[in-house]
């Protein structure tokens, strides 16, 4: 093949459109829809309007009233409509966990949920586990903050959320079923031992509850 | 009497807001108006934007304006803006679109049409190197003084290429040891010691680059208010990063609120900010509003950094006892488009952990068109010891001495003197980690366990030491007790995770006889008053900062024992601190620090921060100024001074399974071991040890860049393609334990370990498969296809020398 053959295929394989189709697939197309209502109104307004986009959701026990486009996902939502930034984006993927939340108890990647799938379940977020009334610490914070769980804490949320599904499931769980419990969730600080250690805790504490 | 705080477990003050949701990184931040930037990246690793036509992107509703390359600070040569007309890298930021919606953003970059003119690139240094080979940059591959340049004269572009003789040996794929060197030093006379030796082993080597990806890409806000400029940066440092942002958008630093409370982690990739933090700063002074740069995973993997790659070819000379008694290295370094130079610390750590008489170092960094490289925790070293470490062992298994002697007998004593200009160092118990770590690891009982078969799983055991700069002296201490009684520490370092922000500030807290709960830590927002400090990098803070926190107290404990005297009678020296009082020694009149701040601030002068004393920064005079009046001040430079270098070692030991029918390795159990001086806060050191060591296992087995080879673009690009480790890929029941003798140049004792415990990771690892394998392969990362292509003794599917393969 000539240069000037590949540098077409370049051209070709690479143009702007297919490009930033790539750039922006699924999380970022998602995550971009409208940190304002106007925005979303706006972009909206393009839309044939199939799906209804003013829906009720229930977030921490609370019934949300909430605008949301038909592809948005449930961690943009929480992020940008709700302004509930304790749910992070680490790779707008399903890669890393850091944006695990409760879906009727059950942890899910917020990135790979869309928000239209939530409707009338119950979705907890690390916003929602302490004591609404009294303010205490949900178990697994208590077990965490007694452990000094975690480094640059980027992914604490995820991982804690994904702790609290465990101990719901497993609340006696050995040390390599606690890994697997949290395998979905990515430290890139690698604090694993601590991290694991604060879920036997988290484990131990649900036990004598 | 207060508690004791050095040596104990205690949760940073932030934990609560990072396990609730609260802690606000960079992009939890939502002013009024905000709007989102989005980049349009390079499709190509090199090439010129002939035109840009973004009529329609910049019609459409949302759409609030556009930031060019022209508009952004640049300077010549490889010097990185942060947006340009000609990307030497695929994902190097071209232009930046602003919206009311970050999908409006990015359906506006898709509408813009730029015509791109594809340029030559050159992804392996080799290629570089190559008589007639593509350079990275248009007009050559070196930019430095020609060697006849007159006095004045800057760097110029030339072509630095080696012979087609070198090229022939490469070809076979050697590397050719007499090629032509940009860099080198020697010592003594190794041809000498090569002509001595009992036994001498060559080794090829290949060091992938990996990416940093922190689990926070770097996302950055910013905002201009009455002429100053709110910046909100993901960035490893504070009050160094203040000064980066202001000098890349050309303004003075106290112009400048640095607002960054938190950070999802750098890793050596965010150490005083980042390029991307320069886009929302200068495109919201120019569209007047808050603007997002959200950077997406994807794109952290291009515009977030990656540890340089080496090529390399190593001699080493062993006497009989296994003594290494020379060194011949080469290497050559993958720069990447803006240049990198791990290689020199590789050269002087090789020096360091062989302690050889004799040394010859040589090396050639290379500009690439792959993303930029950047130090990543232990740049230089973690590579070295992970390639030189199987090596040792190696020689170790011809010459009949065992791995562990082997590491004792060339571990560095503390009066060792290393690399070009013969560095000394404050303390070295090297020997002392390896000792203490052999016997957690029981590392005479695994004896029996090395290259035992069961099934298809044969068992390694290795041993490396890693060590690396863990300290830095001179910079200042800012603290202030106010009127309700409390100790606030005002910290001009980051908080990145490794809690030296709350650590560093214990021996301030034990010299005025506090408890821990009656100090308070300031940090992460500049406009609250930040010293000069360093930068949150290179493992420097534990050592830097519990210095100048420890000067700064002192200073703060002379005021209070004056005032006491002052008011009270007798002399300073009568009067001990205690649980937040003063008071006479041996009972009598005293006052508690709310008191001593209230008389403090009706002293003035020296006591309340009116007046300063004449050796601190520069830069540190504003923030004290600023605090000045507001209660009794401590504020001092460190000037305890010390001779040499400060390091930090670890021992690491590894055993692994490796199955000889799949090539997949397992790794059974951990120790690491330091040499860290005093440990300040024990369960934090662990975490590190440990996080360091994982991050040094994934960079030996599964984190890699591939690229096609035809068009130049990754195809590793996200974290499933390049994984770094999570729980099912390491060792649930790893070991740790510190030396713990004081480092004797510094008033705390403790040393910073950030950074070496990735080589120890990497290459108790390294050596350990190679134990299994009864052999060694100097080659990174250690994935199943090239482990079973070199038992099977076949050929693997890419050159011995290749970068950036599968």
């Amino acid at each position: 093949m000539g240069d000037a053959e590949s540098v077409g295929l370049l051209e070709k394989k690479y143009s702007r459109r297919s490009f930033i189709k790539g750039v922006i697939a699924v999380g970022a197309t998602a995550s971009s829809t409208g940190y304002l209502l106007g925005g979303a109104q706006a972009l909206g307004a393009q839309m044939p309007g199939a799906t209804e986009r003013l829906i009720t959701l229930n977030i921490n026990g609370q019934d949300r009233r909430v605008d949301v486009l038909p592809h948005e996902t449930l961690a943009m939502t929480l992020r940008y409509r709700l302004n509930m930034t304790g749910t992070k984006f680490g790779c707008d993927r399903a890669e890393c966990g850091a944006c695990t939340v409760l879906v009727d108890g059950v942890n899910h990647y917020g990135c790979s949920m869309l928000t239209h799938q939530v409707r009338g379940r119950a979705v907890t977020t690390i916003e929602g586990l302490e004591n609404p009334d009294t303010g205490e610490l949900s178990i697994v914070q208590q077990a965490v903050l007694e452990q000094g769980g975690f480094q640059c804490a980027f992914c604490a949320p995820g991982f804690i959320m994904s702790m609290e599904a465990m101990i719901r499931v497993n609340p006696n769980p050995t040390r390599e079923e606690a890994a697997h419990a949290l395998s979905g969730n990515l430290c890139r600080c690698a604090d694993y031992d601590k991290i694991l250690t604060c879920a036997m805790r988290a484990a131990e504490l649900a036990r004598s509850v | 009497m207060a508690e004791k705080l050095i040596g104990t477990d205690i949760a940073p003050p932030d934990l609560i807001a990072k396990i609730t949701g609260r802690a606000r990184y960079s992009e939890d931040f939502r002013p009024d108006n905000m709007v989102f930037a989005k980049l349009l990246l390079s499709p190509m690793p090199h090439c010129r934007v002939r035109g840009v036509d973004a009529t329609r992107a910049l019609a459409m509703e949302g759409v609030i304006g556009i930031l060019r390359a022209e508009e952004v600070p640049s300077r010549e040569g490889p010097r990185e803006a942060c947006l340009t007309d000609e990307p030497h890298y695929e994902g190097e930021p071209v232009l930046a679109i602003a919206a009311i919606t970050e999908e409006i953003a990015a359906d506006a970059i898709e509408a813009i049409d730029v015509d791109f003119e594809p340029l030559p690139f050159v992804l392996d240094p080799l290629d570089s190197l190559r008589p007639g080979g593509p350079t990275a940059y248009t007009d050559g591959n070196r930019f430095a003084r020609a060697p006849d340049a007159e006095q004045g004269d800057g760097p110029v572009w030339s072509d630095f290429k080696w012979t087609e003789a070198d090229f022939a040996e490469i070809d076979a794929g050697r590397m050719p040891s007499d090629a032509v060197a940009i860099s080198n030093w020697d010592k003594g006379d190794v041809d000498a010691a090569f002509a001595e030796a009992d036994l001498i082993l060559e080794e090829e080597i290949v060091h992938q680059s990996v990416t940093h990806h922190p689990m926070e890409p770097r996302t950055n806000m910013a905002y201009w208010e009455n002429g100053k400029l709110f910046a909100h940066v993901s960035t490893q440092s504070a009050q160094r990063t203040k000064a980066a942002v202001a000098g890349a958008v050309g303004i003075d630093q106290e112009d400048v609120v640095l607002i960054a409370p938190y950070c999802g982690g750098g890793f050596g990739s965010k150490i005083a900010g980042t390029t991307p933090m320069q886009i929302p700063a200068i495109f919201s002074r120019k569209i007047n509003r808050p603007v997002m740069l959200r950077i997406t995973r994807y794109e952290e993997n291009y515009v977030g950094r990656a540890r340089p790659g080496f090529q390399a070819w190593v001699k080493m000379g062993f006497r009989s006892d296994g003594k290494c008694i020379g060194i011949d290295l080469f290497i050559v370094e993958e720069g990447g488009a803006y240049g990198s130079g791990d290689n020199g610390t590789a050269g002087a750590i090789a020096d360091l952990i062989y302690t050889p008489e004799n040394m010859r170092f040589r090396a050639v960094s290379m500009y690439t068109n792959t993303p930029p490289k950047a130090a990543q925790r232990g740049p230089g070293g973690a590579q070295i010891v992970s390639m030189l470490e199987p090596i040792l062992a190696k020689a170790g298994r011809e010459l009949e001495v065992d791995a562990l002697q082997m590491r004792l007998i060339n571990a560095p004593d503390p009066d060792v003197a290393f690399g070009p200009r013969g560095s000394t160092l404050t303390s070295v118990h090297a020997k002392e980690a390896l000792e203490q770590g052999a016997e957690l690891f029981d590392w005479a009982g695994k004896q029996a366990l090395s290259g035992r078969r069961e099934g298809t799983k044969v068992t390694g055991i290795g041993v490396a030491l890693s060590p690396y700069t863990a300290g830095s002296r001179g910079f200042d201490g800012l603290m202030v007790i106010r009127p309700d009684g409390k100790l606030y520490v005002h910290q001009g370092i980051g908080n990145l995770g490794t809690h030296s922000i709350s650590d560093t500030a214990r021996p301030a807290a034990e010299i005025l006889g506090l408890n821990w709960d009656q100090v308070e830590i300031v940090w992460g927002d500049s406009s609250r008053g930040m010293p000069r400090s360093s930068v949150q990098a290179g493992s420097q803070t534990m050592h830097a900062h519990t210095r100048a926190n420890h000067a700064a107290a002192t200073d703060a404990a002379r005021k209070i024992r004056q005032i006491a005297a002052q008011s009270l009678g007798g002399s300073p020296g009568d009067y001990v601190l205690d649980n937040g009082r003063v008071f006479r020694r041996g009972g009598g009149a005293g006052m508690s620090f709310a008191q001593v701040a209230e008389r403090a601030i009706q002293m003035g002068g020296e006591y309340d921060g009116h007046e300063l004393p004449d050796d601190i920064h520069r830069e540190t005079v504003p923030a004290a100024t600023m605090l000045a009046g507001e209660g009794l001040m401590g504020v001092a430079k460190d000037n305890y001074g010390g001779r040499g270098g400060v390091y930090t070692f670890v021992a690491g030991f590894a055993q692994v399974e490796l199955d000889v029918e799949t090539g997949v390795v397992d790794i059974k159990e951990f120790v690491g071991v330091t040499d860290c001086g005093t440990v300040v806060h024990p369960r934090s050191l662990g975490a590190q040890l440990f996080g360091g060591c994982i991050q040094g296992m994934g960079m030996a087995m599964t984190q890699k860049w591939v690229y096609d080879p035809k068009y130049g673009v990754a195809f590793a690009n996200r974290l499933y393609t390049a994984r770094p480790p999570g729980f099912l890929d390491i060792p649930l029941n790893m070991k740790w334990a510190a030396v713990g003798i004081a480092d004797p140049q510094t008033p705390v004792g403790a040393k910073g370990i950030g950074e070496p415990p990735v080589g120890a990771g990497a290459a108790a690892l390294t050596t350990a498969i190679a134990d299994a394998m009864g052999t060694c392969l100097c080659r990174t990362p250690l994935t199943p296809d090239i482990i079973l292509s070199e038992l099977e003794g076949r050929d693997p599917a890419f050159g011995r020398l290749d970068q950036h393969v599968g």
